[in-house]
């Protein structure tokens, strides 16, 4: 399902939305929390950062191994450098600074890709 | 817009917040709390996010602006209630909340702020 | 005589439906798998039906690869007639065989076929339902293991008890290896049992643990950290030498954790932290 993010509002539909599949997949209320908080962060990039954008949530469940694999695409400015982003510390909005390395160290898998000018897309998944 | 309503418990201030608490509710929360602790003088807030199945770092960032606010206002704040999912993630993300008391429960709270007589 | 492109005989297996479904009981209790005593005749005729109607299903569909789409039917029948087979009591190649006795009965009904369309019809069929039998060996296992690691998870409760010492003080006994999954585990029942009896200091007894490697020692760290957001401490007992040695070899650091050589010693540390004191009680002879 996809969840289209334009404002801190839609944020809260998509943690909704992942807690539902999460839990549909048996997630260990840990591993949920986990995911829906990273989700969380990664909305609010979208919202904050890139002016919108859309998330596209999906159980897998693969050769007995389920999990919960999440996407979020934005056209917004682009990351100019990704390595310097996932610096631990590292954080623009000059709040907490979880930046995306902390979102990082929740989920099992996170791959990021963006491009200036084009926009970003980072998937994560947690298994169960 | 549904506010968090703030309760007055003898000396002090109870605000329990709303699983899926809105942004704008959360901002509206703080400009409440400031008003009600210059109105009734309370010297010890008390946020409570029990029903927060996760925190993020608005929230994060939130409870750490109101316990700054609080502190200007000569009034402490106690974050109570914590989920054990909650704090574990927050250890996993390396956010420390630090500056921000936090105590199991309400009678906790008291209990380290001296208040014995809640009524 | 020109050959008529193969399809599946559908109609003629509508046609014979019900004398495939009577035969297919049939030979079920033939070959003794009908097991009466695990399920009655009005139950096994309903099963027999509900897979005929989703196996007709299927066929409609436009494809004979019953784990591709059309066949969502069947595999939600499959999975409900395994799973409930196996909490009846049936062994999984019973359930196996309940799928591969319906070939005789489909192949008997091809009998008015001309050959070439026999012959295919009945190569495909075979094919069918030896997929169809291995998918419910497929279900059958998948059903064991999540019972199976529902069972290792309660055994990983249970083996982590939390123990109440005193009003406000837990204390929780880790005994043998910790490995990733248990530290978790553990973890999570401590700080779960912290906030339902809202005791602010748990005592973490490693005595019973041979060895600490760096991945243990960080999770320790971590529930300490959580417990203390969560407005709780920890203290850790039950150090060995080797213990503490290895430890410092491994250069870990407990940053502001108060560790205890044994239990006793952290109950008292604890019970200071609370306001209370053992005293020792004078006997009655010295007066």
């Amino acid at each position: 399902m996809t969840v289209v993010l334009r404002s801190s509002d839609d944020v809260v539909v998509l943690r909704q939305r992942v807690r539902e599949v999460a839990v549909r997949l048996s997630l260990s209320l840990l591993d949920q929390t986990k995911v829906v908080t990273a989700a969380s962060e990664l909305g609010r990039n979208a919202v904050n950062y890139a002016g919108g954008g859309e998330a596209t949530i999906a159980g897998c469940d693969q050769g007995g191994r389920k999990g919960v694999v999440i996407t979020f695409v934005d056209h917004g400015p682009g990351i100019p450098n990704i390595d310097e982003a996932m610096r631990p510390g590292f954080s623009t909005g000059g709040g907490l600074g979880l930046g995306l390395s902390g979102t990082r160290r929740l989920v099992d898998e996170f791959e990021i890709k963006s491009e200036v000018g084009r926009g970003t897309s980072v998937r994560i998944v947690q298994w169960k | 817009m549904d506010r968090v309503p703030i309760i007055k418990v003898g000396k002090y201030l109870l605000a329990s917040i709303p699983p899926d608490v809105q942004d704008s509710v959360a901002i509206a929360l703080q400009e409440d709390l400031g008003a009600r602790i210059v109105a009734s003088r309370a010297r010890l807030v008390l946020v409570d996010i029990s029903a927060l199945q996760i925190v993020d770092s608005f929230i994060g960032r939130m409870i750490g602006d109101i316990s700054g606010m609080a502190r200007l206002l000569d009034a402490e704040v106690t974050v109570v209630g914590m989920q054990p999912a909650v704090a574990m993630t927050l250890v996993e993300l390396g956010l420390t909340l630090a500056g921000v008391r936090t105590a199991l429960n309400v009678e906790a709270a008291l209990a380290m702020a001296g208040i014995r007589d809640h009524a | 005589m020109t050959l008529s492109p193969y399809v599946t005989p559908i109609p003629v297996l509508a046609a014979h439906r019900d004398t495939i479904l009577e035969r297919w009981i049939a030979e079920q209790k033939r070959e003794g798998i009908a097991r009466p005593d695990l399920l009655s005749d009005a139950d096994l005729g309903r099963e027999c039906s509900e897979f005929m109607s989703a196996l007709f299903a299927g066929l409609n569909s436009d494809s004979v690869d019953p784990s591709g789409p059309g066949w969502e039917q069947m595999r939600a029948s499959l999975r409900g007639i395994t799973l409930s087979r196996g909490r009846l009591g049936f062994g999984p190649s019973e359930t196996m065989r309940f799928v591969l006795t319906l070939k005789e009965p489909l192949f008997s009904s091809l009998d008015e076929l001309e050959r070439t369309q026999h012959i295919q019809a009945v190569l495909e069929i075979n094919r069918l339902v030896d997929r169809l039998g291995l998918m419910t060996s497929e279900i059958y296992q998948q059903g064991r293991e999540e019972i199976i690691q529902r069972q290792q998870q309660e055994m990983l409760e249970l083996s982590t008890p939390v123990v109440k010492l005193w009003d406000g003080i837990l204390a929780l006994a880790l005994i043998g290896t910790l490995d990733s999954e248990r530290t978790q585990v553990v973890m999570e029942t401590l700080l779960q049992a912290i906030v339902e009896t809202g005791s602010t200091i748990a005592i973490i007894d490693i005595t019973g643990v041979p060895t600490v490697d760096t991945k243990v020692a960080q999770h320790l760290i971590q529930t300490v950290s959580a417990a203390r957001l969560m407005g709780a401490d920890c203290l850790i007992s039950g150090i060995r030498p080797q213990i503490a040695q290895t430890i410092i070899h491994l250069g870990i650091t407990l940053p502001d954790v108060v560790t205890k050589a044994t239990l006793a010693d952290a109950f008292i540390t604890a019970l200071g932290r609370i306001g209370q004191h053992v005293v020792v009680k004078r006997s009655d002879q010295e007066r």
